[in-house]
């Protein structure tokens, strides 16, 4: 495929028709909801959060302003399902540049809440995810660190409540959520 | 000035693989007169559950905090996502009281409540503001110079400003300071501030190994020596997998990455063997030589 058409295909990709009933008018009242989301409204597309975002540099598909927008325009379905969701570092450049004082940052992760909710949980936070609740910490340490700890001469590491980290996340329906696993 | 008494929040990273960061963290904390406290029964901070439940990230934040209030002591910890993730949920428990209530409802069934009593600081926060520049310098007696090094700060030590309000991140230089304190020249470079990419990593390898290469690139670009860092994941991104970007770009770097109580316990005197020097996967060996 030659490099014109192939830029020319991207162009299109770009210039979707928008079908009003794959449109969810209330999303993004459901998102300005979520702590931290509350100013979604106020992004006006200056598209600062994508021009200093370090991730967009090098993705050829996280854009931080776009997302924004779709989630404006209540794209719902599309962009919980998303992969390009989990693309954010949380690195809070966005949040600490941003001349609305919109938290994208946090506005990913409340759309990172709803698409887990909906079952779509990439395997690593999950795997993080029953480790915490397996040991209190989100890995694994094997034996074999915890023996070399004693050698080196460091205190032993202290052990985690896990009654009360179990309680904690059935409380808070975190024992729950992470079942709903799909993908 | 106040007593120089932490409990020592360790993090996940650490204790897995990061060991060499808390052996040079207690060696020099204890030279400078820093009691360190085992903190008990912790668990993780909460920030890598944020992305699956906001709710459980601030109850498994605020469980420790409350865990640290009974113990009467601030904190201190190693890893900037520790940090920001503490001192965030601190200060939004101390200043939002709807949500010191969601919060300490789901406390309640393990007995804790969260009370807002204590603070939360990194490493660097720790040296910077509590021990000071002054104290620090005189506790060299090797001065590192010529070294010519490069800092790397770690986003959460530094962002969002509203929640943590500690140094600049556009232009930090407290780091810097910390360095230039036992005797090495700290180097600017291009994007010296970006993220290393490592939160990703468990999703996608590539965006963040060709961004530690950019940050790896221009840091030779200018000449340093080395590199300083003071998060156990910025570290494995540019220690740990230097070698597989090397091999990804076809490119050499040989580039040492110290985590700063290294730098600042070989400036203390400590042999390389007490700062377990050797754990680190560029081989830093002929670096100290020159020394």
């Amino acid at each position: 495929m030659s490099e014109k058409k192939e830029s020319q295909e991207k162009e299109t990709e770009q210039r979707i028709v928008l079908k009003i009933a794959e449109m969810d008018p209330k999303f993004k009242y459901e998102i300005s909801k979520i702590p931290g989301a509350e100013k979604i409204m106020l992004c006006f597309q200056c598209g600062t959060c994508t021009a200093d975002c370090p991730i967009a540099r090098f993705s050829e598909t996280y854009r931080p302003r776009q997302l924004l927008r779709m989630t404006q325009l209540g794209l719902k379905s599309k962009v919980l399902s998303s992969d390009v969701i989990w693309l954010c570092a949380a690195c809070f450049t966005c949040v600490d540049h941003c001349p609305q004082d919109v938290e994208i940052a946090s506005v990913l992760r409340a759309l990172r809440n709803l698409a887990v909710k909906e079952g779509f949980l990439p395997a690593v936070y999950k795997e993080l995810a029953s480790n915490i609740l397996q040991t209190g910490l989100a890995y694994k340490i094997p034996d074999l660190r915890l023996k070399k700890r004693m050698e080196t001469g460091l205190p032993p590491l202290p052990k985690a409540n896990l009654e009360s980290v179990n309680k904690l996340a059935e409380a808070t329906g975190f024992s729950k959520v992470i079942q709903t696993r799909r993908t | 000035m106040a007593e120089l008494k932490y409990l020592l929040f360790l993090g996940c990273a650490i204790p897995y693989r990061v060991s060499a960061y808390e052996i040079s963290t207690r060696k020099v904390a204890e030279k400078l007169g820093i009691e360190l406290v085992e903190m008990p029964e912790y668990n993780c901070c909460g920030l890598p559950m944020d992305p699956i439940s906001h709710d459980i990230m601030l109850t498994l934040a605020a469980r420790n905090l409350c865990v640290a209030e009974k113990q009467g002591l601030n904190i201190m910890t190693l890893c900037p996502g520790c940090a920001g993730t503490l001192r965030k949920v601190n200060k939004m428990l101390k200043e939002d009281k709807k949500l010191k209530e969601l919060v300490n409802g789901y406390l309640k069934e393990t007995g804790l409540e969260f009370k807002g009593t204590i603070e939360v600081k990194h490493l660097i926060q720790v040296l910077a503001e509590d021990v000071g520049f002054e104290k620090i310098k005189g506790a060299v007696q090797k001065p590192l110079n010529p070294l010519k090094v490069a800092e790397h700060n770690g986003c959460h030590v530094l962002r969002p400003v509203k929640y943590i309000g500690f140094d600049d991140p556009e232009n930090p230089v407290m780091l810097k300071k910390l360095i230039e304190a036992t005797g090495a020249q700290c180097l600017d470079y291009m994007d010296e501030t970006e993220c290393c990419g490592a939160p990703i990593i468990g999703v996608n390898e590539k965006i963040p190994l060709q961004l530690a290469r950019d940050k790896l690139t221009h840091i030779k670009d200018v000449g340093a020596q080395a590199m300083v860092t003071v998060c156990p994941f910025c570290h494995m991104m540019f220690d740990t997998n230097q070698s597989r970007i090397e091999r990804m770009f076809n490119e050499t770097f040989g580039l040492p990455v110290l985590h700063y109580p290294q730098l600042l316990g070989l400036a203390m005197g400590f042999s390389p063997e007490e700062l377990a020097l050797k754990e680190l996967r560029v081989d830093a060996s002929k670096l100290v030589g020159t020394l």
